[in-house]
């Protein structure tokens, strides 16, 4: 139903990807010597406009690796490529958008005045900023709230506004540590939707880590199940649920969807392996 | 609370103190009481201390018997002001030097590490060791049409009490950013002055608040008491021990002065609280995310 695994050519590869994991591994030196090895050679590669979740078990490695792609911490051994430039270059670029489970929003400004923060930090001139911090409050349908402060919003308000602050510069790659993980489940379901359309209408790809599977199959291209101690990547599972801008809430109640919970499912607890229960053949 | 009833929550204190005063010269013994030979409560005379109403009495007449004396509460304001304005000097000077170190010692680690010890252990050297010294290189200060004058001795060492709490509170201030602040900036890749401006400033200011109050407090102390080490006159520091010699035979003369420290410190305190006003939108309660 979705297409094969794309197998670009070697030489081509690193331009076309959005993210190019290769062989990474992260050891973070303990006390007396001892060591903890957070990810042992994760290879994972991420298309443009692809929606990649990352779930695991806690200690999996999952934000780790969502911050070595972020540049905010660098690999023991193996290399990074973020739109076929090493991470660090990518960030300095500001190829990517971030939003994590904290919203961070800096207390002492507004929901505008947070959007325009990468903007100010890039001088953009003040018309611009308004505008397009205008338009993304539009987008997560804040447009009442735009002069509040954050202490003033409830956890879902400030989420969005953290995710308005991610696009603020229109990345073509959004980074994503579980966002919704501090949500009540109702407000999750619906920044689910609404990140679903803004994915669309923005076409950008996403790393998106989480723990819920139902978040991860209802969201993404493919799961990538990362199992614990080490950090290592466990299996692929291509979800597809039909494209992202057709995605509604029916889908939550659809038998495919929970096909593919089920899986998810299995592939994190069982220990029988992936292809045997048909996870790829479909 | 509402700004209404804070004030007379105040004012109540206020006029409780008064009244405890009057009560325990109403009913203490006249001569205090002693136990093992040390004083434990005052005594009650009038000379000891004076009812309220003759201190306020006392204030509103001239200063001295003298024909063309000013009235005392005019002396004394007269004393405040100057002092005022010595500490709000020493004030200014000790915020920006104690800034300065802690931007410093937040810079660079080992600033941190070689500065914080002697920072800590300046405030033990007591003020009294520290006015000789200061007047006495203050006055081999002397370049084209500047020459160093005793108030600039006296603003120096409130600025010397003033830049301790600031140093320390900017200190906790900038590092008190959550992780998740500080990744962000780095994540839009901006460098340690829009780090330092955008995040770090901003978020000191709670810490910086209580820090500022503390250093105008102990700038009006250290030019009360510089004052009078130094030997400076004009302010209210010398005022207080001038009149007390006078408490014999006037006991309510002594008071006038000591009611305007305590106003130096108030209005100084008051400019403060102007401050924290002006910058109320950084101390916003931190997101309940």
């Amino acid at each position: 139903m979705s297409a094969p695994e794309p197998t670009p050519l070697p030489g081509r590869r690193a331009a076309s990807l959005a993210v190019d994991v290769r062989g990474v591994s992260r050891v973070f030196a303990g006390r007396k010597g001892a060591s903890v090895t957070a990810l042992d050679s994760v290879s994972l590669t991420v298309a443009p406009g692809e929606f990649v979740s990352l779930i695991g078990p806690s200690g999996c490695g999952k934000s780790t690796l969502l911050r070595l792609i972020a540049d905010l911490d660098t690999p023991t051994t193996g290399e990074i490529r973020v739109f076929g430039k090493p991470a660090r270059q990518a960030r300095i670029d500001q190829d990517y958008g971030i939003a994590f489970q904290q919203a961070g929003l800096l207390p002492w400004r507004t929901v505008s005045g947070n959007i325009e923060l990468p903007l100010e930090l890039h001088g953009a001139d003040r018309a611009a900023r308004r505008t397009r911090a205008a338009e993304l409050i539009e987008l997560v349908g804040l447009s009442e709230f735009a002069g509040h402060y954050p202490d003033q919003l409830s956890g879902g308000m400030q989420q969005r506004v953290a995710i308005a602050r991610s696009l603020a510069e229109s990345p073509s790659l959004l980074l994503m540590d579980e966002p919704f993980g501090a949500l009540d489940e109702m407000t999750r379901e619906r920044m689910q939707n609404e990140l679903v359309r803004i994915c669309a209408e923005t076409s950008a790809a996403v790393v998106f880590v989480t723990h819920s599977i139902p978040e991860a199959v209802f969201l993404s291209n493919r799961v990538v199940v990362l199992e614990p101690r080490p950090g290592r990547i466990r299996d692929v599972l291509r979800v597809g649920l039909g494209e992202t801008g057709e995605r509604g809430e029916t889908l939550r109640e659809d038998e495919e969807f929970f096909h593919a919970v089920s899986q998810v499912r299995e592939l994190l607890h069982g220990e029988a392996p992936a292809g045997a229960r048909g996870a790829e053949a479909r | 609370m509402t700004a209404p009833r804070r004030f007379i929550v105040g004012a109540l204190g206020l006029v409780l103190l008064a009244g405890l005063w009057e009560l325990y010269k109403l009913l203490g013994p006249a001569d205090g009481v002693v136990l093992a030979g040390v004083t434990v409560l005052p005594r009650t005379s009038d000379l000891a201390m004076p009812h309220l109403w003759v201190m306020a009495g006392r204030a509103l007449e001239p200063v001295t018997g003298a024909g063309n004396a000013m009235p005392l509460w005019q002396a004394v304001v007269d004393a405040s002001l100057f002092t005022l304005g010595i500490s709000a000097v020493g004030w200014l000077v000790g915020v920006t030097v104690g800034l300065a170190l802690a931007l410093l010692m937040h810079r660079f680690r080992l600033a941190e590490a070689a500065v914080l010890p002697w920072i800590i252990l300046s405030q033990t050297v007591p003020l009294i060791a520290l006015a000789p010294l200061v007047r006495r290189w203050g006055t081999q200060i002397q370049f084209g049409a500047f020459s160093w004058e005793s108030w600039m001795s006296v603003a120096l060492i409130a600025s010397y009490l003033a830049f301790f709490p600031v140093s320390v509170g900017a200190l906790r201030g900038l590092g008190s950013p959550d992780a998740n602040h500080v990744d962000l900036m780095h994540c839009y890749s901006a460098g340690w002055w829009k780090t330092l401006w955008r995040l770090r400033l901003p978020a000191s200011v709670g810490y910086l608040l209580p820090a500022l109050r503390l250093a105008a407090a102990s700038a009006v102390i250290g030019s009360v008491v510089a004052e009078v080490s130094i030997g400076l006159r004009g302010g209210i520091g010398r005022m207080i021990v001038e009149y007390a010699g006078a408490a014999g035979g006037d006991p309510g003369k002594p008071w006038a002065p000591i009611f305007g420290s305590v106003l130096v410190g108030l209005v100084a305190a008051g400019f403060v609280g102007l401050i924290g006003l002006g910058l109320r939108r950084f101390r916003r309660g931190e997101v309940a995310a």
